[in-house]
């Protein structure tokens, strides 16, 4: 048995179902609604796959207006809607449940403005992250945030998670690199905010609904800041035989007034794991670290020769230099694979803990003695640079006991992150997944003051209800929707 | 003489704040009393000032962050930064010079009210360097977001909220802020002689370089010559690099100054501060818009008056200030900004003419819905700053 519950389906719902499709047809192109369940199977859950529902229908819509219809029915027929990009959350941010529809945004990929001299791109949401930078790569521009699963995920998603990369050390997350929104709100009214120009008027909205994971409203256009492409990017690989020393390099380093772009961390077993899956050849030690900083030649060796000064003084057990695209490829390749190497070792949940860097090496020996305690595996692969964790769990996804000591270590874990001033999750969003862990982090005060701001943009809690926040305490608020409908 | 109220630490400041819920009684918040003609003209019952909530509770330089009290003077910030060789990315505007004031700018007020510099443009806003807050909200509430670690999405970010709300959410108490390593070495780029036209491409040229330019600002009267100034900063051979790589790039003959030191130095603290504007009480607007939009703003703004501007921001910030104090003058500016997109506020000018005009721009109708009832849950007596930021579009 699992530990996450979701809310028993509103049966009033279900049993509207026909009727509820028929009102959604009538609104929208045919193709546009779907709801066998052959073909919504693909909407059964996002990257949390442990967790699956099928939705009550999913809707594809083409455009803003499109997406107002949807909500505005949805809200007159009480219809919980669970917004989705392209379903690659580890939170579980876009399962739906059976009472509820979904709202893809597959087919909102159109790119609507390119405009380098002001240095920003305009995109229907549905587009993927990848799609952003090819877009204006040929301009030599780029779109800085990098989640790991650029080439799937959705701007919509990346917006909602306020999702982060490799990269962002240096460039920030999704909320530092977005300038508006067209977003459709529960009521189907719909909202401009932010624009070419910096800093949105008023009340930073902009701010709140990135990484407001789908309950503020459904984001359907986005302008999101571009920047010049550095002229180059070369790694260098450093491995340490104990982690608190690769942690005492990544603090020298920064504490040096160097500002890599990325400075990546990983553990022996994660080492071993992407050594066979992806033959990087990297070296057999405890720990590894990827750094890579950008510029000219020059700017690169310059920067490189400090920090292996660096390094050097804390004995590396391996450093290792790129001297051509080829071998700089080479390092990032295992790093880049170490989420599949690790999935195909055993199932995972990966968790994304943060904690202050100066933590780093103490949290990662806690959490070897939780492996222990639990005799479950952990794997560590994560952004070292912001203290950004990524422990992996594994177990296996087909012994029901297993994965609920798996979900009990993870949140050992992330309770320690989080008493240590760090917090529950940094780019992943909370989802189902930490809902009931919000509790460790925040006061039922804090927790009633975002809820409260929900309400305001959507009184009924339509939109994603059963997220983020412990079920017993939006209970209530839950209830709305249910009252509003009879 | 109003009332004063000063705490000494958040758990007083919070008593104050719920007495005054259940009394009504009106709260003008004060840091340094160096911004207080910032916003609409407001008359409250009392002050609260927060200058007794002071002090660094935390600073970890290999973390890059700081956790600091309100009332924490920036002087004191950047005193203990620098001496680590780091400072805050966004660089905040002092408004001392525009508003005549006397007094320390304080973190608190520089959040509240989202203030950066030029560095906006490249190291983003204060908005965007905040990670975390502990605020009061106006029932007299305790409330926490965010926390100290740069990368954390738990929850709704109310920490963006907080930042540019001016205090009319709640009375921030404490702020975690990412930062930024100084440069080793900076300097100006100067490009003398150019049109509006012209700066507007060079420096949009400059920002779509590699070469990571800190500051882009076009002063078109500076000593009667029309400056477009680039900042480039970075380790020391790499500053010269960027240099020739910039100078072959944007200069095409015309004249150019190089200034590093003191005289740099000066050059962009005038900017930042907007220091062409500091001897007058004309009214003064700050214009937030797209930077390839700027001469046509530009050419209509000089058709309502004799308006004298500097442009920051690459051309995506204009500081205009006008001849008269004359609320028809506010009427076309905000005309002419809702022709090109972005917003206009009216950053400097008389108790009476912001009394008539409203400092920030109203919101479209249902973003304003939104602002009002966020507000309402925040400080639902309306205590806090009121009006401050204007009613949000309710009569
Ligand atoms: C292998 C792998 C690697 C990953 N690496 C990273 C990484 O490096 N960094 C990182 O940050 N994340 C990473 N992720 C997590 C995930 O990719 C991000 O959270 C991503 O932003 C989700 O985008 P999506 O389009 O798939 O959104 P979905 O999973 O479809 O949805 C995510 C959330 O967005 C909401 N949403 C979707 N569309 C809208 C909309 N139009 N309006 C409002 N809300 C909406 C959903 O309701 C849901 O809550 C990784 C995931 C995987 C599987």
């Amino acid at each position: 048995m699992s530990t996450i519950v979701m809310p028993e389906p509103d049966q009033s719902i279900l049993d509207r179902s026909s009727e509820i499709i028929a009102a959604l047809k009538e609104i929208l192109p045919h193709d546009a609604v779907i709801f066998e369940k052959s073909e919504t199977l693909a909407y059964e859950c996002d990257a949390l796959v442990a967790y699956r529902c099928s939705p009550l229908a999913v809707v594809l819509p083409r455009n803003t207006q499109e997406v107002s219809a949807i909500m505005k029915t949805c809200l007159r027929l009480g219809v919980p809607v669970v917004p989705r990009g392209s379903g690659t959350s580890l939170a579980g941010g876009a399962l739906p449940t059976k009472d509820s529809i979904i709202l893809g945004t597959n087919r909102l990929t159109k790119v609507l403005e390119i405009d380098t001299d002001n240095r920003f791109i305009k995109v229907q949401t549905g587009v993927t992250n990848l799609s952003v930078t090819g877009a204006v790569e040929g301009d030599g521009f780029f779109y800085a945030p990098d989640p790991s699963s650029q080439l799937a995920c959705a701007i919509a998603g990346n917006i909602a998670m306020n999702s982060g990369g490799a990269h962002c050390l240096k460039y920030g997350v999704t909320t530092n690199n977005l300038m508006g929104v067209t977003m459709v709100l529960a009521d189907g009214e719909i909202v401009e905010i932010g624009g070419a120009h910096l800093d949105a008027l008023g009340y930073d909205l902009l701010g709140l609904i990135c990484g407001s994971e789908g309950q503020l409203g459904i984001v359907t256009e986005a302008y999101l800041r571009i920047l010049a492409k550095p002229e180059g990017a070369r790694p260098v690989l450093i491995g340490y035989d104990d982690p608190r020393t690769a942690g005492t390099c990544v603090a020298d380093i920064i504490k040096a007034g160097i500002l890599p772009v990325a400075i990546e961390y990983m553990d022996r077993l994660t080492i071993v794991a992407t050594d066979k899956f992806s033959g990087a050849g990297y070296p057999d030690v405890e720990a590894l670290l990827i750094v890579e900083v950008e510029g000219s030649d020059e700017e690169i060796d310059y920067q490189l020769n400090k920090i292996i000064k660096i390094a050097n003084k804390l004995n590396p057990a391996e450093l290792r230099q790129s001297n051509s695209e080829e071998e700089s490829a080479l390092i990032w390749k295992g790093r880049k694979s170490a989420f599949g190497a690790v999935g195909q070792i055993a199932d995972y949940i990966c968790l994304d803990g943060t904690v202050p860097v100066s933590q780093l090496a103490y949290v990662l020996g806690e959490i070897g003695d939780l492996s222990k305690k639990y005799d479950l595996q952990v794997a560590n692969v994560f952004h070292a640079g912001d203290g950004n964790m990524h422990p992996l769990i594994l177990y296996n996804a087909n012994d029901p006991v297993e994965l609920e000591k798996a979900e009990h270590l993870g949140a050992d874990i992330l309770r320690t992150c989080v008493e240590v001033g760090g917090c529950l999750t940094g780019e992943h969003g909370v989802g189902i997944e930490k809902r009931e862990l919000m509790t460790s982090q925040y006061s039922n005060e804090d927790m009633e003051m975002q809820m409260s701001v929900k309400d305001c943009f959507d009184p009924n809690w339509l939109l994603n209800p059963a997220k983020v926040y412990p079920l017993e305490l939006s209970e209530s608020r839950r209830q709305n929707l249910k009252m509003g409908a009879k | 003489m109003d009332k004063i109220f000063s705490p000494k630490d958040e758990a007083e400041l919070a008593q104050i704040i719920t007495k005054a819920k259940s009394d009504n009684i009106s709260l003008r918040i004060k840091g340094g009393g160096t911004r207080q003609g910032l916003g609409n003209f407001i008359k409250t019952d009392a002050i609260l000032s927060l200058k007794n909530i002071s002090g660094i509770s935390l600073y970890e330089p290999d973390a890059l962050t700081l956790v600091a009290k309100a009332g924490t003077s920036i002087k004191e910030i950047n005193k203990l930064l620098k001496k680590e060789g780091q400072r805050l990315g966004f660089d905040p505007m002092d408004h001392r010079a525009i508003y005549h004031s006397s007094g320390e700018p304080t973190i608190g007020a520089i959040i509240a009210a989202n203030i950066s510099g030029s560095r906006r443009i490249i190291a983003g806003g204060a908005r965007d360097a905040l990670i975390g807050v502990r605020f009061i909200n106006g029932s007299g509430e305790i409330i926490k977001n965010g926390g100290r670690v740069m990368k954390n999405v738990t929850g709704l970010d109310l920490v963006k909220l907080m930042a540019g709300s001016f205090g009319t959410l709640g009375v921030l108490s404490e702020v975690s802020l990412k930062l930024l390593p100084i440069a080793q070495r900076e300097l100006s780029l100067i490009i003398n002689g150019q049109s509006l036209e012209k700066a507007i491409s060079t420096m949009s040229k400059a920002l779509g370089s590699p070469f990571e330019i800190t500051g882009a600002a076009f002063l078109p009267n500076e000593k009667d010559e029309a400056k477009t100034c680039l900042r480039i900063e970075g380790f020391s051979s790499q500053v010269d690099y960027r240099l020739k790589k910039l100078s072959e790039l944007l200069v095409k003959g015309e004249k150019i100054e190089i200034l590093e030191g003191k005289l740099h130095e000066k050059l962009w603290q005038s900017i930042r501060d907007v220091k062409t504007f500091k001897n007058s009480k004309k009214p003064l607007w700050r214009l937030s818009i797209k930077p390839s939009d700027a001469p046509a703003i530009s050419n209509q703004l000089s058709k309502i008056t004799a308006a004298d501007m500097i442009f920051d921001w690459a051309g995506g910030l204009i500081w205009a200030q006008l001849q008269d104090e004359d609320n028809a003058q506010a009427d076309a500016v905000r005309h002419i900004i809702k022709q090109f997109g972005g917003h206009a506020t009216l950053v400097r000018g008389s108790d009476e003419l912001r009394e008539v005009v409203d400092v920030f721009q109203p919101e479209q109708e249902m973003v304003a819905k939104l602002s009002s009832s966020i507000r309402q849950k925040f400080d639902p007596s309306g205590i806090l700053n009121p009006n401050l930021m204007g009613n949000f579009g309710e009569k």
